[in-house]
């Protein structure tokens, strides 16, 4: 029942905030910042008292589970699990949900409550596409993701650069994201149906679906249906046309969620649907994959170098960073996806430590064009020395949680594709020029303008210290994180290499 | 008791960071001094505990397991034997020695704190460089003290030129870093761990010498040492690093940071011994830069940027040292180095106070009498790094790099060193005539203001001229029994000969610099303003020309790439069907116009059309 409460509690706090508005301005504040705490302890909670070795044979995967009848004619569930995986991206999507409502608090004066209601809808969502087992409840929490989304951009939005709309962005997000959810739907129901063919039922339950004979060329675009929906969301060049747009036009929150958990939705997707539905299509299809993969790194790096607007620069450099992701979920090896769970928590640290920088900046200067900053070193205290922590980490500068991850992904992945690691080892080159180059641009050189800035207050330096400090402790110390998905990453790793072991144990017994 | 004092002795700089970058500005000048300098005056202390304990071998403490998944093990784990401790000591004492210094030299600038922060982040840094027990915790160190090298050399960032020297410093040495980061995955492979006294045990079970898994792996950590010792072709970076303040030229790029290469190979040489073609690479590499550098440094006018070049070319002869099998000789030549260098930085560093920041050798001239103590500074550390036989700390270092190289036959290492010798002389005269001796340049010259605190000031310099001398090369306790044999262990035939070439040289050297700067220097001017002597001038005072072919090579395509792609070509293509889409929207729409002559009109060339698709189809017509 706790699971449904996760999901539960970020909608009942989004209609509460939004009814609050009629008592105070602060009040939708409050509340959804109430609410994205509880979201984080009752995780933590979990996570605490939870048992995350790896299950022992016969015994559930799951370490929550809750499943009630929705559709029975369609044999439709609404079928929640909790794992590891599913633990650690709950919890970061409290954590997130506090800094998104945290960092709106001064940016966010109109329809506030709202506001607060379209935010907590999108996390509510993504809580429930980290929960939801039925596939059908799946795609209903990733669809419902999108729409709050859109009116956060839409509305609360900044004005782009020429010939770039809030809405135009917003519209631009809807499409491809509703497009390619489009996909997965076809993939899924298609699934659906060559089962209830093999099987005469009628199910969209993970673990019946899992074990599928799909017909080969089918069982091929099948994997490409989901394989795409994910690839948009995480996004993977050339897919990745949407993020840019949305990023700088949304407000510091939509930023925040966007980079730090809906990109991560879709690697989750890929480790919770894409691969274990079709291991061995998946297989076949990694080097595409990887090569996709190397292909978001190094362009992603490139044209963040081009940006003149700190928040595309971010974007692209997301999309730099995923890339690695993308890399590790297809290596097959265990080092690799932890490295690549790793980093997903890194990335959502470090990229939301930029993006509410970021924001703040705007709050002072009124800008994102990094034309017109440069010397803000000498202009406001404390935040620049921020930005260079967040910069380095966004660079992999050991000690931090990036450095971590996309070293166990590079390690990891070195054995089976060294060509790979050698050509995504440069990414590591060209993340030094972008992640300084924003240093150069936005705080060192000659001041643009003279006058000193107003320094960070209590909240925002708060804000930044936490992401901080949680940056350096998984970058010291990952391995609570690496033993509570050990468990999730390592049957991941064995579909792809599981074939081998089988015939190689196979002829030992022989 | 050892584990506590080395623990201490990267804790307290860590400490001291901590207080510095969390004070945001609540310290005074002087409180920053006090932590900056007191923080590793206390990591020295705690090094000489750590020596002082220290019972031989190596010795390790674990603190914690960092990550752990299925082989891939590494800890944060601390080893410690006689090279470590060298390399601590170098580290606490030479650095606190210029941390002490900078107390006197950044007098009055602004952010003070910053720098004291970067300072202490570096030696606890490097301190962690050189006490990881594995290759993954080493590498923490040596991202560590390039992030702040980047931080340092950008310490004065609203001039944009130090901007980008800073920004040219991380991504060059970065470059190397993937080099050694790939050796690490490689390693790794093959070897199943990233401990360094595990990897040194199994290489040699595993691989054959020679074989091509150990020359890669070989030459992937060269490259990553060739960076952060700033040799050839990766060495762009140093002479610019020279915008950091000049406590800084003496800490990072002179006594210890560039060091790191030669640190990493002499830790790794089991590794290296299987792999005799790089073995060879890197002394020839070494001598190349060497070379390369001691020219440069011959046609500079920045006190600062001759002191660059002469400490890239002092490194070559480390890694000549190294490639020749004398790890012993390379790290003595590293800490006496690191003594004569810093000694020749903070000298310079006096004189560029003194004269109001002015470090160009045109408009300096004649400071001898007005800044005795820079200038003994000056002779005791040029003495050195020019090897002045029997009483300098240079002299007993770099004849054992010579030995070391004749010993194994390597003539041509040999005639480079000494050639290098030679120039060394040559550029240091020049670089000690122009700045204290002749007619002051300018009006800053002419009027210097002397350091006059003796706890600051003179104390460091004095300090490290002692140990420029003999002295410093009599402290040095050998580390032959750490390292496999070197070739002068075996042999001892032509050993005095080689250290009378090696006095000849280091003394040619110097009477040519005589001959040529005091009696021929008209004669020597008038062939570097024209002509062919003109062009070589501009050769060396370019180094080369390495920096404009990389402008060329690299730089340019680069920036080209980044402008082509600025706007983002695929996500054009990806849009095209929304382009498409809103071509048949405005096609529809123009169509949708609400008069009947029109509609008619389409409604009968439409009819029309069918019959002709009628009449032409096969089976229609009659």
């Amino acid at each position: 029942m706790i699971l449904v409460w996760l999901i539960l509690i970020p909608f009942l706090g989004g209609l509460l905030s939004w009814q609050a508005e009629r008592w105070s301005e602060h009040a939708p504040r409050w509340i959804a910042l109430g609410t994205m705490l509880f979201v984080l302890v009752i995780s933590i909670f979990l996570w605490l008292t939870g048992d995350f070795s790896l299950p022992v044979d016969g015994n559930s995967q799951w370490l929550l589970e809750w499943r009630a009848p929705w559709i029975p004619r369609f044999g439709i569930e609404i079928h929640l699990a909790l794992d590891g995986l599913s633990l650690i991206l709950v919890a970061l999507t409290g954590f997130l949900g506090t800094l998104a409502v945290l960092c709106s608090w001064r940016e966010i004066v109109q329809r506030v409550g709202f506001f607060h209601l379209n935010l907590l809808f999108i996390l509510g969502g993504v809580v429930g596409v980290f929960l939801a087992l039925d596939l059908f409840l799946f795609f209903l929490f990733w669809e419902m993701m999108l729409v709050p989304m859109y009116f956060l951009i839409a509305l609360w939005g900044h004005s782009g650069s020429p010939g770039q709309t809030r809405i135009r962005a917003a519209t631009r997000f809807f499409i491809y994201t509703q497009a390619s959810g489009l996909l997965m739907l076809v993939a899924i129901l298609a699934l659906v149906f060559v089962h209830f063919s093999n099987t005469g039922e009628l199910s969209f339950s993970y673990d019946a679906l899992r074990g599928t004979d799909v017909p080969e060329p089918l069982a091929f675009w099948l994997m490409l249906g989901f394989f795409v929906a994910f690839a948009v969301k995480l996004p993977v060049v050339p897919f990745h046309g949407w993020l840019p747009d949305a990023h700088a036009q949304a407000p510091t929150a939509g930023s925040v969620d966007l980079a730090g958990i809906l990109l991560k939705t879709a690697a989750y997707g890929i480790i919770r649907f894409a691969l274990p539905l079709f291991p061995e299509q998946s297989e076949a299809f990694a080097p595409v994959a990887m090569t996709l993969g190397l292909v978001g790194i190094i362009y992603g790096a490139v044209l963040a170098c081009g940006q003149q607007d700190i928040k595309r620069l971010i974007a692209y450099t997301s999309i730099s960073h995923m890339g690695f992701v993308l890399i590790a979920l297809y290596s097959g090896s265990e080092l690799a996806i932890q490295g690549a769970i790793i980093l997903m928590v890194a990335h959502a640290f470090s990229s939301a430590g930029l993006f509410i920088l970021s924001g703040q900046l705007y709050e002072r200067i009124h800008s994102r064009d990094m034309r017109v900053m440069g010397g803000l070193w000498s202009r406001i205290p404390v935040l620049p020395g921020f930005t260079l922590c967040f910069v380095a980490a966004s660079l992999g500068m050991p000690i931090t949680a990036n450095f971590v991850g996309e070293f166990m992904i590079l390690f990891g992945t070195f054995p089976g594709a060294p060509v790979v690691v050698v050509i995504a080892s440069v990414g590591l080159v060209l993340a030094a020029i972008y992640s300084l180059l924003l240093m150069q641009r936005v705080h060192y050189g000659p001041e643009y303008r003279t006058g000193p800035l107003k320094g960070p207050d209590a909240r925002e330096y708060g804000m930044m210290l936490t992401l901080l400090a949680l940056t350096i402790a998984v970058g010291l110390y990952p391995q609570p994180l690496l033993d509570t998905t050990a468990a999730v990453s390592a049957p991941i790793a064995e579909l792809f290499t599981g074939g081998a072991d089988l015939a190689a144990r196979a002829g030992e017994v022989n | 008791m050892m584990a506590m004092a080395v623990i201490l002795s990267f804790l307290f700089p860590l400490v001291g960071t901590l207080i510095l970058a969390f004070s945001a500005g609540r310290l005074g000048p002087r409180a920053s001094a006090t932590v900056g300098v007191g923080s590793v005056g206390l990591a020295a202390l705690a090094t000489l505990w750590a020596v002082l304990t220290h019972t031989g071998g190596s010795q390790g403490v674990t603190l914690w397991n960092w990550i752990s998944v299925g082989d891939f093990q590494p800890t944060i784990g601390l080893a410690v034997d006689g090279l470590t401790l060298v390399m601590m000591s170098v580290i606490t004492g030479v650095g606190f020695l210029i941390h002490l210094f900078a107390a006197w030299y950044m007098t009055g600038e602004a952010g003070i704190t910053r720098f004291y922060a970067w300072m202490n982040l570096f030696v606890f840094s490097m301190l962690l460089l050189v006490l990881g027990d594995n290759l993954l915790l080493l590498f923490l160190g040596w991202e560590g003290v390039g992030l702040c090298s980047y931080g340092l050399i950008g310490y004065y960032y609203q001039n944009s030129a130090n901007g980008q020297a800073a920004f040219k410093a991380f991504v060059v040495t970065r470059i190397g870093d993937v080099f050694l980061a790939l050796g690490l995955f490689l390693i790794f492979m093959e070897l199943g761990t990233l401990d360094i006294a595990t990897i040194l045990a199994r290489a040699p079970e595993l691989w054959e010498p020679g074989s091509t898994t150990a020359n890669l792996a070989a030459l992937l950590v060269l490259g990553g040492a060739l960076g952060k010792s700033a040799q050839v072709p990766l060495h762009t970076w140093l002479p610019d690093a020279m915008a950091g303040p000049t406590p800084v030229s003496a800490l990072i790029h002179a006594a210890t940071m560039v060091t790191a290469g030669v640190y990493l190979i002499a830790r790794l040489n089991g590794l290296f011994l299987l792999a005799p073609d790089v073995m060879l690479l890197v002394g020839v590499i070494g001598a190349a830069s060497l070379l390369l550098a001691a020219f440069a440094a011959l046609a500079q006018t920045d006190i600062k940027r001759v002191l660059a070049y002469s400490t890239m070319s002092q490194i070559g002869y480390m890694f000549l040292a190294l490639g020749v099998g004398a790890f012993d000789a390379a790290i003595f030549h590293l800490v006496t180095h690191a003594f004569f260098k810093a000694l020749l930085f903070l000298s310079a560093g006096a004189v560029i106070i003194s004269c109001h920041h002015e470090q160009d050798m045109g408009k300096l001239g004649g400071l001898w009498r007005k800044l005795p103590v820079a200038y003994g500074g000056f002779i005791v550390g040029g003495a050195a790094l020019v090897a002045l036989p029997l009483v300098t700390a240079g002299f007993f270092s770099k004849d054992e790099i010579l030995w070391q190289a004749m010993a194994a036959d390597q003539t041509g290492l040999l005639i480079v060193g000494l050639l290098g010798a030679v120039l060394t002389g040559l550029y240091t005269v020049r670089l000690i005539l122009g700045t204290f001796h002749g007619e002051p340049g300018s009006d800053h010259a002419r009027h210097p203001e002397p350091g006059t605190n003796v706890f600051t000031h003179h104390l460091p310099l004095v300090v490290l001229a002692v140990l420029s001398t003999f002295i410093g090369a009599w402290i040095y306790p050998g580390l032959g029994e750490l390292f496999p044999q070197a070739p002068g262990e075996t042999t001892d035939s032509g050993h005095t000969l080689l250290q009378v070439l090696a006095m000849g040289a280091a003394i040619a050297g110097l009477a040519l610099a005589g001959w040529l700067f005091l009696m021929r220097r008209q004669w020597l001017d008038d062939i570097a303003r024209k002509g062919a002597g003109a062009r070589l001038w501009t050769l060396w005072h370019h180094a080369w020309g390495f920096d404009a072919l990389f402008d060329r090579v690299l730089v340019r395509p680069w920036q080209w790439s980044v402008r082509m792609l600025r706007f983002d070509f695929i996500n054009m293509i990806m849009n095209l069907p929304a382009v498409v889409a809103r071509v048949f929207n405005a096609g529809l729409v123009r169509a949708q116009n609400g008069r009947t002559r029109s509609y008619a009109l389409v409604m009968v060339f439409g009819a029309t059309l069918i019959l002709v698709a009628l009449a032409l189809a096969p089976g229609g017509g009659a």
